[in-house]
Protein backbone atom coordinates (compact mmCIF):
# COMPACT_ATOMS: atom_id res chain seq x y z
CA UNK A 1 0.00 0.00 0.00
CA UNK A 2 1.54 3.23 -0.88
CA UNK A 3 1.35 5.90 1.85
CA UNK A 4 -1.57 8.08 0.81
CA UNK A 5 -1.28 11.96 1.50
CA UNK A 6 -4.00 14.38 2.80
CA UNK A 7 -5.65 16.08 0.15
CA UNK A 8 -7.73 19.32 0.01
CA UNK A 9 -8.64 19.97 3.43
CA UNK A 10 -12.29 22.10 2.70
CA UNK A 11 -13.99 19.59 0.92
CA UNK A 12 -12.57 16.93 3.31
CA UNK A 13 -14.29 18.88 6.21
CA UNK A 14 -17.16 19.17 4.32
CA UNK A 15 -17.27 15.39 3.43
CA UNK A 16 -16.68 14.42 6.60
CA UNK A 17 -19.23 16.71 8.23
CA UNK A 18 -21.97 14.87 5.12
CA UNK A 19 -20.72 11.68 6.39
CA UNK A 20 -21.71 12.24 9.90
CA UNK A 21 -25.11 12.98 8.84
CA UNK A 22 -25.55 10.82 6.51
CA UNK A 23 -24.38 8.16 9.22
CA UNK A 24 -27.45 7.71 10.93
CA UNK A 25 -29.33 6.19 7.74
CA UNK A 26 -26.88 4.20 6.73
CA UNK A 27 -26.37 0.45 7.92
CA UNK A 28 -25.12 -3.11 7.55
CA UNK A 29 -27.31 -5.42 5.71
CA UNK A 30 -30.03 -6.71 7.89
CA UNK A 31 -29.03 -9.88 10.43
CA UNK A 32 -25.26 -9.05 9.96
CA UNK A 33 -23.37 -9.57 13.19
CA UNK A 34 -21.15 -6.29 14.16
CA UNK A 35 -17.79 -6.96 13.41
CA UNK A 36 -15.17 -6.08 16.27
CA UNK A 37 -12.96 -5.21 14.24
CA UNK A 38 -15.19 -2.43 13.07
CA UNK A 39 -17.31 -0.19 15.68
CA UNK A 40 -17.37 2.68 13.45
CA UNK A 41 -19.18 0.52 10.24
CA UNK A 42 -22.38 2.34 10.30
CA UNK A 43 -19.99 5.79 9.75
CA UNK A 44 -17.60 3.75 7.46
CA UNK A 45 -20.31 2.71 5.33
CA UNK A 46 -21.68 5.95 4.36
CA UNK A 47 -18.09 7.44 3.87
CA UNK A 48 -17.92 4.40 1.55
CA UNK A 49 -21.13 5.31 -0.19
CA UNK A 50 -19.85 8.81 -0.62
CA UNK A 51 -16.05 7.79 -1.68
CA UNK A 52 -18.00 5.39 -4.59
CA UNK A 53 -19.88 8.24 -5.73
CA UNK A 54 -17.26 10.68 -5.83
CA UNK A 55 -14.89 7.77 -7.13
CA UNK A 56 -17.29 6.91 -9.70
CA UNK A 57 -18.37 10.73 -10.87
CA UNK A 58 -14.90 12.27 -11.28
CA UNK A 59 -11.95 9.84 -10.10
CA UNK A 60 -12.82 6.75 -12.56
CA UNK A 61 -13.69 9.05 -15.87
CA UNK A 62 -10.19 10.98 -15.00
CA UNK A 63 -8.63 7.85 -14.60
CA UNK A 64 -9.67 6.09 -17.71
CA UNK A 65 -8.53 9.11 -19.93
CA UNK A 66 -5.36 9.48 -18.05
CA UNK A 67 -4.94 6.00 -19.45
CA UNK A 68 -5.99 6.98 -22.48
CA UNK A 69 -4.41 10.48 -23.32
CA UNK A 70 -0.64 8.78 -22.01
CA UNK A 71 1.29 6.50 -24.01
CA UNK A 72 2.06 3.37 -22.04
CA UNK A 73 5.83 4.28 -21.51
CA UNK A 74 4.97 8.04 -20.18
CA UNK A 75 2.60 6.07 -17.34
CA UNK A 76 5.17 3.29 -16.62
CA UNK A 77 7.35 6.33 -16.09
CA UNK A 78 5.02 8.29 -14.15
CA UNK A 79 4.98 5.24 -11.87
CA UNK A 80 8.38 4.73 -11.65
CA UNK A 81 8.72 8.26 -10.72
CA UNK A 82 6.95 8.11 -7.69
CA UNK A 83 7.72 4.65 -6.66
CA UNK A 84 11.24 5.46 -6.60
CA UNK A 85 10.45 8.67 -4.39
CA UNK A 86 8.41 5.93 -2.14
CA UNK A 87 11.59 4.20 -2.01
CA UNK A 88 13.33 6.13 -0.11
CA UNK A 89 10.91 6.50 2.55
CA UNK A 90 10.70 2.85 2.71
CA UNK A 91 14.40 3.24 3.13
CA UNK A 92 13.57 5.25 6.25
CA UNK A 93 11.07 2.70 7.71
CA UNK A 94 12.87 0.20 7.66
CA UNK A 95 15.56 1.53 8.79
CA UNK A 96 13.49 2.81 11.77
CA UNK A 97 12.21 -1.16 11.78
CA UNK A 98 15.47 -2.34 12.23
CA UNK A 99 16.04 -4.42 9.28
CA UNK A 100 19.58 -4.10 7.67
CA UNK A 101 18.93 -5.64 4.83
CA UNK A 102 15.73 -4.28 3.61
CA UNK A 103 17.35 -1.42 4.47
CA UNK A 104 20.16 -1.60 2.04
CA UNK A 105 17.87 -2.83 -0.97
CA UNK A 106 15.93 0.26 -0.39
CA UNK A 107 18.59 2.15 -0.53
CA UNK A 108 20.42 0.70 -3.69
CA UNK A 109 17.13 0.43 -5.25
CA UNK A 110 17.03 4.70 -4.28
CA UNK A 111 20.22 4.89 -5.70
CA UNK A 112 20.10 3.01 -9.03
CA UNK A 113 17.49 4.18 -10.50
CA UNK A 114 17.91 7.94 -9.07
CA UNK A 115 21.46 7.85 -11.20
CA UNK A 116 21.40 5.38 -13.74
CA UNK A 117 17.59 5.75 -13.91
CA UNK A 118 17.27 8.97 -14.13
CA UNK A 119 16.15 10.24 -11.55
CA UNK A 120 13.48 7.33 -11.10
CA UNK A 121 12.08 7.17 -14.57
CA UNK A 122 13.29 4.37 -15.47
CA UNK A 123 13.55 1.17 -13.29
CA UNK A 124 16.96 -0.43 -13.22
CA UNK A 125 17.33 -1.76 -9.78
CA UNK A 126 14.17 -4.09 -10.68
CA UNK A 127 16.13 -5.33 -13.51
CA UNK A 128 19.07 -6.38 -11.09
CA UNK A 129 16.99 -8.15 -8.45
CA UNK A 130 17.22 -5.52 -6.11
CA UNK A 131 13.68 -6.16 -4.51
CA UNK A 132 11.31 -3.64 -3.41
CA UNK A 133 10.70 -3.83 0.28
CA UNK A 134 7.30 -1.13 0.92
CA UNK A 135 7.20 0.16 4.34
CA UNK A 136 5.61 3.15 5.65
CA UNK A 137 5.05 4.83 9.03
CA UNK A 138 1.74 2.81 9.76
CA UNK A 139 3.76 -0.69 9.38
CA UNK A 140 6.26 0.94 11.41
CA UNK A 141 4.18 1.24 14.20
CA UNK A 142 2.83 -1.93 13.80
CA UNK A 143 5.98 -3.72 13.75
CA UNK A 144 6.91 -2.02 17.32
CA UNK A 145 3.95 -3.38 18.70
CA UNK A 146 0.56 -0.73 18.05
CA UNK A 147 -2.21 -2.50 17.25
CA UNK A 148 -4.49 -1.60 13.76
CA UNK A 149 -7.23 -0.60 16.29
CA UNK A 150 -10.92 0.27 14.32
CA UNK A 151 -11.30 -0.06 11.03
CA UNK A 152 -11.60 3.97 9.56
CA UNK A 153 -12.44 4.60 6.02
CA UNK A 154 -10.82 8.33 5.04
CA UNK A 155 -12.78 11.02 2.61
CA UNK A 156 -11.33 9.62 -0.73
CA UNK A 157 -8.50 7.88 0.48
CA UNK A 158 -10.66 4.96 1.42
CA UNK A 159 -9.92 2.03 3.70
CA UNK A 160 -7.21 2.63 6.53
CA UNK A 161 -7.64 2.29 10.74
CA UNK A 162 -6.64 4.37 13.06
CA UNK A 163 -3.21 3.56 13.62
CA UNK A 164 -2.65 3.83 10.01
CA UNK A 165 -4.58 7.26 9.82
CA UNK A 166 -2.59 8.46 12.79
CA UNK A 167 1.05 7.35 11.00
CA UNK A 168 -0.09 9.70 7.74
CA UNK A 169 0.79 13.19 8.70
CA UNK A 170 4.73 11.44 9.05
CA UNK A 171 4.37 9.31 6.01
CA UNK A 172 3.23 12.98 4.64
CA UNK A 173 6.13 14.76 6.10
CA UNK A 174 8.61 12.02 5.36
CA UNK A 175 7.88 11.54 2.01
CA UNK A 176 10.42 13.29 -0.36
CA UNK A 177 7.83 15.21 -2.31
CA UNK A 178 7.01 17.56 1.10
CA UNK A 179 10.17 18.52 0.47
CA UNK A 180 9.97 20.49 -3.03
CA UNK A 181 9.39 24.02 -2.11
CA UNK A 182 7.78 25.39 -5.36
CA UNK A 183 3.95 24.97 -3.70
CA UNK A 184 2.53 24.51 -7.20
CA UNK A 185 5.28 22.36 -8.30
CA UNK A 186 4.20 20.40 -4.75
CA UNK A 187 0.90 20.28 -5.64
CA UNK A 188 1.10 19.56 -9.09
CA UNK A 189 2.81 16.50 -7.90
CA UNK A 190 0.69 15.33 -5.54
CA UNK A 191 -2.37 15.32 -7.68
CA UNK A 192 -0.76 13.18 -10.00
CA UNK A 193 1.16 10.98 -7.61
CA UNK A 194 -3.16 10.51 -6.75
CA UNK A 195 -3.99 10.43 -10.22
CA UNK A 196 -1.32 7.45 -11.18
CA UNK A 197 -2.70 5.55 -8.06
CA UNK A 198 -5.86 5.59 -9.18
CA UNK A 199 -5.30 4.87 -12.49
CA UNK A 200 -3.32 2.20 -11.54
CA UNK A 201 -5.79 0.54 -9.62
CA UNK A 202 -9.29 0.59 -12.31
CA UNK A 203 -8.64 -3.14 -12.78
CA UNK A 204 -8.42 -3.41 -9.19
CA UNK A 205 -11.84 -1.48 -8.49
CA UNK A 206 -13.61 -3.23 -11.05
CA UNK A 207 -12.62 -7.08 -9.66
CA UNK A 208 -13.38 -6.14 -6.55
CA UNK A 209 -17.39 -5.18 -7.49
CA UNK A 210 -17.53 -8.83 -9.30
CA UNK A 211 -15.51 -10.89 -6.62
CA UNK A 212 -17.59 -9.36 -3.47
CA UNK A 213 -21.13 -10.20 -1.97
CA UNK A 214 -20.90 -6.94 0.17
CA UNK A 215 -18.20 -5.09 -1.50
CA UNK A 216 -17.68 -2.54 1.68
CA UNK A 217 -17.06 -6.11 3.73
CA UNK A 218 -14.70 -7.38 0.98
CA UNK A 219 -12.84 -4.26 0.70
CA UNK A 220 -12.72 -3.47 5.03
CA UNK A 221 -11.50 -7.71 5.62
CA UNK A 222 -9.08 -7.30 2.31
CA UNK A 223 -7.38 -3.96 3.67
CA UNK A 224 -7.05 -4.83 6.90
CA UNK A 225 -5.21 -8.69 6.06
CA UNK A 226 -3.15 -6.92 3.76
CA UNK A 227 -1.80 -4.27 6.62
CA UNK A 228 -1.35 -7.38 8.81
CA UNK A 229 0.07 -8.86 6.29
CA UNK A 230 2.65 -6.45 5.40
CA UNK A 231 3.11 -5.78 8.50
CA UNK A 232 4.43 -9.31 9.32
CA UNK A 233 6.23 -9.02 5.82
CA UNK A 234 4.21 -11.70 4.42
CA UNK A 235 4.02 -14.22 7.05
CA UNK A 236 1.38 -13.59 9.75
CA UNK A 237 0.75 -16.06 12.50
CA UNK A 238 -2.81 -17.66 11.47
CA UNK A 239 -5.37 -20.31 13.03
CA UNK A 240 -8.43 -21.08 11.08
CA UNK A 241 -11.12 -23.41 12.11
CA UNK A 242 -11.89 -26.63 10.00
CA UNK A 243 -15.55 -26.79 9.20
CA UNK A 244 -15.64 -29.68 6.84
CA UNK A 245 -14.75 -31.68 9.75
CA UNK A 246 -17.32 -32.57 12.35
CA UNK A 247 -16.15 -31.26 15.30
CA UNK A 248 -14.84 -27.96 16.27
CA UNK A 249 -10.90 -28.44 16.01
CA UNK A 250 -8.32 -25.99 15.39
CA UNK A 251 -6.33 -26.99 12.23
CA UNK A 252 -2.28 -25.76 12.70
CA UNK A 253 -2.01 -23.81 9.36
CA UNK A 254 1.02 -22.35 9.24
CA UNK A 255 4.87 -23.44 9.91
CA UNK A 256 5.24 -21.32 12.93
CA UNK A 257 2.28 -22.94 14.90
CA UNK A 258 4.14 -26.13 15.07
CA UNK A 259 6.85 -24.69 16.47
CA UNK B 1 27.34 -7.00 2.45
CA UNK B 2 25.06 -5.96 -0.31
CA UNK B 3 21.35 -7.36 -0.37
CA UNK B 4 22.14 -8.67 -3.98
CA UNK B 5 24.39 -12.17 -3.12
CA UNK B 6 21.22 -13.50 -0.94
CA UNK B 7 19.07 -12.98 -4.16
CA UNK B 8 21.31 -14.37 -6.00
CA UNK B 9 21.40 -17.38 -3.82
CA UNK B 10 17.79 -17.38 -3.21
CA UNK B 11 16.95 -20.24 -6.09
CA UNK B 12 19.53 -22.03 -4.66
CA UNK B 13 18.72 -22.44 -1.39
CA UNK B 14 14.84 -23.56 -2.39
CA UNK B 15 16.71 -26.28 -4.85
CA UNK B 16 18.71 -27.66 -1.63
CA UNK B 17 15.67 -27.04 0.35
CA UNK B 18 13.80 -29.43 -2.06
CA UNK B 19 16.28 -31.82 -2.43
CA UNK B 20 16.48 -32.41 1.50
CA UNK B 21 12.56 -32.27 1.52
CA UNK B 22 12.52 -34.45 -1.31
CA UNK B 23 15.47 -36.75 0.95
CA UNK B 24 13.07 -36.72 4.25
CA UNK B 25 9.73 -37.32 2.39
CA UNK B 26 11.58 -40.89 0.98
CA UNK B 27 12.99 -41.21 4.93
CA UNK B 28 9.90 -40.88 6.55
CA UNK B 29 7.29 -43.88 7.16
CA UNK B 30 4.44 -42.36 6.45
CA UNK B 31 4.71 -41.13 2.88
CA UNK B 32 3.71 -43.07 0.19
CA UNK B 33 6.66 -43.59 -2.14
CA UNK B 34 5.31 -41.47 -5.05
CA UNK B 35 4.48 -37.85 -3.01
CA UNK B 36 6.04 -35.26 -3.68
CA UNK B 37 7.85 -32.58 -1.54
CA UNK B 38 5.30 -29.84 -0.87
CA UNK B 39 7.45 -27.22 -3.09
CA UNK B 40 8.66 -29.24 -5.54
CA UNK B 41 4.47 -30.12 -5.91
CA UNK B 42 3.50 -26.46 -6.06
CA UNK B 43 6.93 -25.32 -8.60
CA UNK B 44 4.95 -28.21 -11.22
CA UNK B 45 1.62 -27.35 -10.59
CA UNK B 46 2.48 -23.46 -11.43
CA UNK B 47 4.99 -24.68 -14.39
CA UNK B 48 2.39 -26.36 -15.94
CA UNK B 49 -0.70 -24.00 -15.54
CA UNK B 50 1.70 -21.04 -16.68
CA UNK B 51 2.21 -23.20 -20.02
CA UNK B 52 -1.10 -23.72 -20.61
CA UNK B 53 -2.23 -20.29 -20.49
CA UNK B 54 0.59 -19.29 -22.17
CA UNK B 55 -0.43 -21.26 -25.13
CA UNK B 56 -3.94 -21.12 -25.09
CA UNK B 57 -5.16 -18.58 -27.85
CA UNK B 58 -9.01 -18.61 -26.47
CA UNK B 59 -7.68 -18.16 -22.74
CA UNK B 60 -5.43 -14.87 -24.00
CA UNK B 61 -9.10 -14.10 -25.08
CA UNK B 62 -10.81 -14.33 -22.13
CA UNK B 63 -12.50 -17.64 -22.89
CA UNK B 64 -14.54 -18.09 -19.60
CA UNK B 65 -15.57 -21.51 -20.65
CA UNK B 66 -12.19 -22.57 -21.89
CA UNK B 67 -10.95 -21.04 -18.18
CA UNK B 68 -13.49 -23.34 -16.30
CA UNK B 69 -12.10 -26.55 -18.20
CA UNK B 70 -8.53 -25.65 -17.53
CA UNK B 71 -9.55 -24.78 -13.64
CA UNK B 72 -11.37 -28.17 -13.85
CA UNK B 73 -8.68 -30.68 -15.45
CA UNK B 74 -5.40 -29.04 -14.25
CA UNK B 75 -6.23 -27.26 -10.93
CA UNK B 76 -9.34 -28.77 -9.06
CA UNK B 77 -7.35 -32.12 -8.66
CA UNK B 78 -4.90 -30.65 -6.69
CA UNK B 79 -7.45 -28.42 -4.39
CA UNK B 80 -9.50 -29.65 -1.46
CA UNK B 81 -12.29 -27.44 -2.60
CA UNK B 82 -14.62 -28.59 -0.24
CA UNK B 83 -12.65 -27.47 2.85
CA UNK B 84 -11.68 -24.57 0.99
CA UNK B 85 -15.61 -23.77 0.52
CA UNK B 86 -16.39 -25.16 4.40
CA UNK B 87 -13.95 -22.42 5.35
CA UNK B 88 -15.48 -19.82 3.49
CA UNK B 89 -18.69 -20.76 4.82
CA UNK B 90 -18.01 -20.72 8.40
CA UNK B 91 -20.60 -22.92 11.26
CA UNK B 92 -22.91 -22.80 8.87
CA UNK B 93 -21.40 -25.78 7.00
CA UNK B 94 -22.16 -28.04 9.51
CA UNK B 95 -26.07 -27.46 9.78
CA UNK B 96 -26.24 -27.94 5.35
CA UNK B 97 -27.23 -30.78 3.74
CA UNK B 98 -25.14 -32.78 1.04
CA UNK B 99 -27.29 -31.28 -1.83
CA UNK B 100 -26.58 -27.68 -0.34
CA UNK B 101 -22.95 -28.04 0.03
CA UNK B 102 -22.59 -29.62 -3.67
CA UNK B 103 -24.54 -26.08 -4.92
CA UNK B 104 -22.11 -23.94 -2.65
CA UNK B 105 -19.47 -25.81 -4.23
CA UNK B 106 -20.57 -24.94 -7.76
CA UNK B 107 -21.70 -21.06 -6.64
CA UNK B 108 -18.46 -20.21 -5.09
CA UNK B 109 -16.19 -21.84 -8.11
CA UNK B 110 -18.02 -20.17 -10.66
CA UNK B 111 -17.18 -16.56 -8.78
CA UNK B 112 -13.79 -17.22 -8.76
CA UNK B 113 -12.80 -18.33 -11.96
CA UNK B 114 -15.05 -15.12 -13.51
CA UNK B 115 -12.82 -12.99 -10.74
CA UNK B 116 -9.63 -14.63 -11.74
CA UNK B 117 -10.59 -14.88 -15.53
CA UNK B 118 -9.19 -11.81 -16.08
CA UNK B 119 -5.89 -11.88 -14.15
CA UNK B 120 -5.27 -15.34 -15.97
CA UNK B 121 -5.57 -13.22 -20.16
CA UNK B 122 -2.70 -11.15 -19.09
CA UNK B 123 -0.51 -14.32 -18.15
CA UNK B 124 2.64 -13.63 -20.74
CA UNK B 125 6.35 -14.47 -19.72
CA UNK B 126 5.46 -14.69 -15.84
CA UNK B 127 8.03 -17.16 -13.96
CA UNK B 128 7.23 -18.35 -10.61
CA UNK B 129 10.07 -18.91 -7.98
CA UNK B 130 9.06 -21.25 -4.71
CA UNK B 131 10.59 -19.50 -1.10
CA UNK B 132 12.74 -21.96 0.76
CA UNK B 133 9.89 -24.24 2.81
CA UNK B 134 9.81 -23.17 6.21
CA UNK B 135 8.79 -25.98 8.58
CA UNK B 136 9.28 -30.33 8.28
CA UNK B 137 8.32 -31.62 5.12
CA UNK B 138 6.95 -34.33 6.53
CA UNK B 139 4.23 -31.86 8.60
CA UNK B 140 0.22 -32.38 7.95
CA UNK B 141 -0.31 -28.80 7.13
CA UNK B 142 2.45 -27.11 5.00
CA UNK B 143 2.79 -23.52 3.77
CA UNK B 144 4.45 -22.73 0.71
CA UNK B 145 5.33 -19.28 -0.43
CA UNK B 146 5.90 -18.11 -4.01
CA UNK B 147 6.33 -15.18 -6.36
CA UNK B 148 5.67 -14.54 -9.10
CA UNK B 149 7.94 -12.68 -11.39
CA UNK B 150 7.75 -10.57 -14.93
CA UNK B 151 5.85 -7.48 -14.48
CA UNK B 152 7.55 -4.43 -12.36
CA UNK B 153 6.99 -6.26 -8.96
CA UNK B 154 7.18 -9.53 -7.87
CA UNK B 155 3.61 -10.48 -6.86
CA UNK B 156 3.34 -13.11 -3.37
CA UNK B 157 1.36 -16.32 -3.86
CA UNK B 158 1.17 -18.63 -1.41
CA UNK B 159 -0.66 -21.67 -0.41
CA UNK B 160 -2.10 -23.97 2.35
CA UNK B 161 -1.24 -27.81 1.31
CA UNK B 162 -2.81 -30.39 3.48
CA UNK B 163 -1.14 -33.47 3.41
CA UNK B 164 -2.99 -36.38 1.33
CA UNK B 165 -1.10 -39.88 1.95
CA UNK B 166 -1.49 -41.89 -1.46
CA UNK B 167 -3.37 -39.37 -3.37
CA UNK B 168 -2.58 -37.60 -6.41
CA UNK B 169 0.97 -36.12 -5.21
CA UNK B 170 0.65 -36.43 -1.81
CA UNK B 171 -0.58 -32.67 -1.45
CA UNK B 172 -3.99 -30.20 -1.90
CA UNK B 173 -4.12 -26.85 -1.85
CA UNK B 174 -6.76 -25.29 0.38
CA UNK B 175 -6.13 -21.82 0.23
CA UNK B 176 -4.38 -19.25 -1.47
CA UNK B 177 -2.94 -15.69 -0.53
CA UNK B 178 -2.69 -13.08 -3.26
CA UNK B 179 -0.74 -10.14 -1.90
CA UNK B 180 -1.11 -10.74 1.59
CA UNK B 181 -4.89 -11.52 1.06
CA UNK B 182 -6.13 -15.48 2.13
CA UNK B 183 -8.93 -16.27 -0.06
CA UNK B 184 -10.90 -17.80 2.98
CA UNK B 185 -10.05 -15.15 5.16
CA UNK B 186 -11.38 -12.63 2.94
CA UNK B 187 -15.12 -14.33 1.97
CA UNK B 188 -16.01 -15.92 5.74
CA UNK B 189 -17.46 -12.56 7.15
CA UNK B 190 -19.60 -11.80 3.84
CA UNK B 191 -20.69 -15.58 3.76
CA UNK B 192 -21.29 -16.28 7.31
CA UNK B 193 -23.18 -12.73 7.79
CA UNK B 194 -25.12 -14.14 4.63
CA UNK B 195 -25.79 -17.06 6.32
CA UNK B 196 -27.03 -15.84 9.70
CA UNK B 197 -29.28 -13.62 7.92
CA UNK B 198 -30.90 -15.70 5.42
CA UNK B 199 -29.36 -19.02 5.70
CA UNK B 200 -27.71 -21.24 3.38
CA UNK B 201 -30.07 -21.40 0.71
CA UNK B 202 -30.00 -17.29 1.32
CA UNK B 203 -26.13 -17.41 0.89
CA UNK B 204 -26.28 -19.89 -2.58
CA UNK B 205 -28.96 -17.55 -4.28
CA UNK B 206 -26.67 -14.63 -3.41
CA UNK B 207 -24.29 -15.99 -4.88
CA UNK B 208 -25.89 -17.40 -7.76
CA UNK B 209 -27.07 -13.43 -8.91
CA UNK B 210 -23.71 -12.48 -8.44
CA UNK B 211 -22.15 -14.99 -11.04
CA UNK B 212 -25.59 -13.96 -13.16
CA UNK B 213 -24.51 -10.29 -13.55
CA UNK B 214 -20.69 -11.16 -13.65
CA UNK B 215 -21.64 -13.22 -16.62
CA UNK B 216 -24.29 -10.75 -18.12
CA UNK B 217 -21.53 -8.21 -18.01
CA UNK B 218 -19.20 -10.01 -20.00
Amino acid sequence: MKPLTPWMRAPRLALMAAALALSACASAPPGAQPDPRDPLESYNRSMYQINQAVDQAVLVPVSKAYNQVLPQPVRTGASNFFTNLGDAWSFVNNVLQAKPEPALSSLWRVLVNTTLGLGGVLDPATEMRLTRYREDFGQTLGYWGVPAGPYLVLPLLGPSSLRDTAALPVDWYGHPISFVDNVRWRNSLIAMRFLETRASLLGVSELMQQAALDPYAFERDAYLQKRRNDVYDGNPPSSAERYDLEEPQTAPTGPEDQK
Amino acid sequence: MSAIPFFVAAPRLSRRAAALGAALLLASPWAAASDEAPDAFIRRLSESVLKTLREDPAIQTGDVKRIMAVVDDQIMPSVNFTRMTASATGPGWRRATPEQRQRLQTEFKTLLVHTYAGALKQVKNQTVEVLPLRGKPTDAEVLVRTLVRGGSEPIQLDYRLERTPGQGSGWKIHDLNVLGVWLVDNYLPQFSSQVNAKGIDGLIQSLAERNRANAGGQ
